[in-house]
């Protein structure tokens, strides 16, 4: 019964629970208020058909199935990461996976939600069950993904039982009849605990395998028609490391918020934040790497349908969005590594010498897209395009204020706003690449004949607020409910770790005492 | 068992669009304003479409009535998650049930010719238009995907006559509204496999082609080129 004691020490991991502040009520309401009207909007796509929307023939797909891949590839922030940092006994993971695998499975209902947006019928949704045909890609996704999100329910559920039996012995009131019947009589026996610890181990291999098909068939969605640039043998593994790269970006977010607005700087250290950005710096650098494979390989195979989707990329209509999202993983790139360059660490003045040279570098190629992006004549000069025309200023203005982010003070001075700033421009330019995968693939279909162009109405952007409030709201709801910081494994980590650890380095050692071999 | 194609002789075509109004008339295609027309949201199953190859003063205008390709393989068959887009077995026609369509349009996204048609809205047709719908084919709400059927409801008509007056269904009973109104019978349509037949004949002349061949889709619309005079007055 040692899990009923109170434990003084962390303290600080109870009080969201159990104490409300006034901005949490103030933001829950802003949120609120965005989703009502969300839902306003979809009201009125139900009423007068997707017309409402800015799609055509032949741009039959826009922003619902971009966010429905951005909002799958955040998913991947959680259970998949999580399960890799268990796997991996990486004990900085501790005060980390819980918020991380919360993401996923909120995130995932809105994934299958911008599907659900995008229907024409959403009435017969449940006609994939009824007559399905598994021949097609979606129904892949349909599988894989809620084969995904069952799984990664009980992931988030399995650690989350010794917690809710803490909560259970010491929440009064209709929150008390909860914590009983979800902590399923957990006593902390030491019975109980290996259970549990096996449980939690198949879960994180199970999930991953899980999670690496759910992004592969999302990407075979596009990949398994004969559209320009959507058929590639590439999509799989790029898709499955995109959606690792803004599953980070999110995580890193989303620990920022809770460290500041609940007060845990004592449990998201500067280490954890550092140990995440090294992570997505490796995975900016393989997006750079992917990004080049794509294109080269199109170039030089000069398929003319192909040319003409890769022209729309590096100097047509979609251009400025290309650029921007090179410029965003370029100055993405510099804020990560600037800390990090190996030549530079040795020294303090060395290194700010360092980081100042890479800033440098970034401010000039910010400022060369951000007058590109300003100057730049559009191909063809139809109503539509003028719109574009706007949107291209206006990414001129984001390129301007995200060199700017470089020179800010606290990014420069503090290690965490570094790699905070540096996720919300990874999440920018995911959200960019996804625009760039969809649309202007559909711009240019392979007839010469068919040209479409394509701009969001309020609908769409509304759709796509209320899908990101409702989801900060439900993770807001979820840290009244239950520890967003995993209390038993903090606690496991100061009792048991330090040894564990200890035992395990030494194993590594040449002197180790004799490890039994075979 | 039949394989029905279509093909359309562009030396004989005039770009009339007779064909355009016909399938219109016939399908219970909903009207389009002219800003949905601007906005790529019209429907027609057949269209003409426009093509001017070399520079002035040669430039030459081409107009290709594109329809439905019915392919053999055809691309949008096996991405359809509910089977609402299928290949007619014993006709070969790739159709669309409507009451099973549930809107994605991936179908539409699948498709190299980017002939399928999607309702953005609900149907609408003028006063007395509204009242003037062929029977034999249903109205599409809004929301599912329609393309093309080669008429497949005059197939029907065409079987139940013959079988009325106790024959086997020659060529000539099942025809497409688009042929019947060609004024210059530019559309020839019937069983691909009927090695006697006249659209048989036509698709061996060493002027028949079809569009994107090389993508595999095996499509059953096959086109005659331009003949020998256009490419004499050019030279």
């Amino acid at each position: 019964m040692r899990d009923a004691e109170p434990d003084e020490q962390d303290e600080a991991l109870f009080r969201p629970i159990l104490e409300t502040g006034p901005w949490f009520y103030a933001t829950a309401a802003g949120l609120a208020a965005v989703v009502l009207w969300a839902l306003y909007a979809y009201s009125v796509q139900l009423r007068y058909g997707l017309g409402v929307t800015g799609l055509s023939r032949p741009v039959f797909w826009g922003v619902y199935i971009v966010h429905f891949v951005f909002f799958v590839g955040i998913s991947h922030a959680g259970t998949l990461i999580s399960a890799i940092l268990r796997l991996c006994q990486a004990e900085w993971r501790r005060p980390i996976t819980r918020s991380a695998e919360v993401i996923t499975v909120l995130v995932l209902f809105f994934g299958v939600g911008n599907i659900i947006l995008d229907l024409g019928r959403p009435d017969r949704l449940f006609y994939v069950l009824r007559y399905p045909r598994f021949t097609s890609p979606l129904l892949w996704d349909v599988t894989s993904i809620s084969t995904y999100l069952s799984a990664s329910l009980l992931y988030l559920y399995l650690p989350l039982i010794p917690d809710i039996a803490l909560l259970r012995d010491r929440v009064p009131g209709w929150r008390h009849g909860l914590y009983r019947a979800l902590a399923l009589g957990w006593r902390g026996t030491d019975r109980q605990r290996r259970w549990l610890h096996r449980g939690i181990a198949v879960m994180a291999v199970l999930v991953i395998p899980i999670a690496v098909s759910v992004h592969t068939v999302v990407s075979w969605v596009f990949g398994m028609t004969v559209q320009p640039l959507w058929r590639s043998s590439i999509f799989g593994p790029f898709f499955v490391m995109g959606a690792i790269y803004s599953g980070i970006a999110a995580l890193i977010l989303a620990m920022g918020v809770i460290r500041r607005g609940y007060g845990l700087q004592a449990y998201l250290k500067p280490i954890h934040f550092r140990h995440l950005g090294t992570l997505l710096l490796v995975l900016n650098l393989l997006w750079f790497y992917f990004t080049f494979a794509e294109h080269i390989t199109v170039f030089y195979g000069k398929a003319p349908h192909e040319m003409r989707v890769f022209g729309e990329h590096l100097q047509g209509r979609y251009a400025g969005n290309f650029w921007l999202m090179v410029g965003i993983m370029a100055v993405v790139f510099v804020l990560l590594a600037a800390e990090r360059l190996p030549l530079f660490a040795a020294a303090p003045a060395a290194r700010s010498r360092g980081a100042t040279l890479a800033r440098l570098l970034g401010t000039g190629l910010g400022l060369t897209l951000a007058a590109w992006l300003f100057t730049r004549e559009l191909p063809g000069h139809a109503p539509a395009d003028l719109v574009t025309l706007h949107v291209e200023r206006a990414w001129g203005i984001v390129a301007l204020a995200g060199t700017t982010l470089l020179w800010w003070r606290p990014v420069k001075r503090h290690p965490i706003a570094a790699v905070l700033a540096a996720s919300t421009l990874v999440i920018a330019g995911m959200w960019l690449e996804r625009l760039i995968i969809v649309v202007p693939t559909l711009m240019n279909p392979v007839l010469p004949w068919e040209r479409g162009s394509y701009q969001p109405t309020w609908v769409e952007w509304s759709l796509f607020l209320g899908a990101v409030a409702a989801f900060v709201l439900l993770y807001m709801l979820f840290t009244k409910l239950f520890p967003i910081v995993s209390i038993w494994e903090i606690k496991e980590g100061r009792e048991r770790a330090l040894h564990d650890t200890e035992e395990r380095i030494r194993s590594y050692l040449p002197d180790a005492a004799a490890e039994p071999t075979r | 068992m039949p394989r029905y194609g279509m093909v359309i002789d562009l030396d004989r075509c005039t770009a009339c669009q007779a064909c355009v109004v016909a399938c219109k008339v016939e399908n219970n295609v909903p009207f389009a304003s002219p800003e949905e027309t601007a906005q790529g949201r019209d429907i027609a199953w057949i269209q003409l479409l426009p093509g001017v190859e070399g520079a002035f003063p040669e430039a030459q205008a081409r107009f290709r009535p594109v329809l439905c390709m019915h392919c053999d393989v055809p691309p949008c068959v096996p991405v359809c998650p509910t089977g609402a887009t299928y290949t007619s077995a014993p006709t070969g026609i790739v159709a669309q049930i409507y009451p099973r369509c549930i809107g994605c349009r991936y179908c539409a996204n699948a498709c190299p010719f980017t002939i399928k048609f999607f309702n953005w809205s609900e149907p609408a047709w003028p006063a007395p238009m509204d009242r003037g719908h062929n029977p034999d084919v249903s109205l599409r709400p809004k929301g599912v995907v329609e393309k093309c059927t080669f008429c497949h409801h005059r197939l029907q008509q065409a079987r139940e006559r013959a079988a009325a007056e106790g024959r086997p269904l020659a060529e000539t009973d099942y025809t497409t509204a688009c042929q019947e109104a060609c004024p210059t019978r530019a559309i020839s349509f019937g069983d691909l496999d009927d090695p006697s037949g006249r659209v048989a004949g036509l698709v061996r002349s060493p002027r028949a082609f079809r569009l994107l061949e090389d993508l595999g889709t095996e499509p059953k619309v096959y086109y005659l080129k331009e003949g020998e005079w256009d490419a004499g007055r050019r030279a």
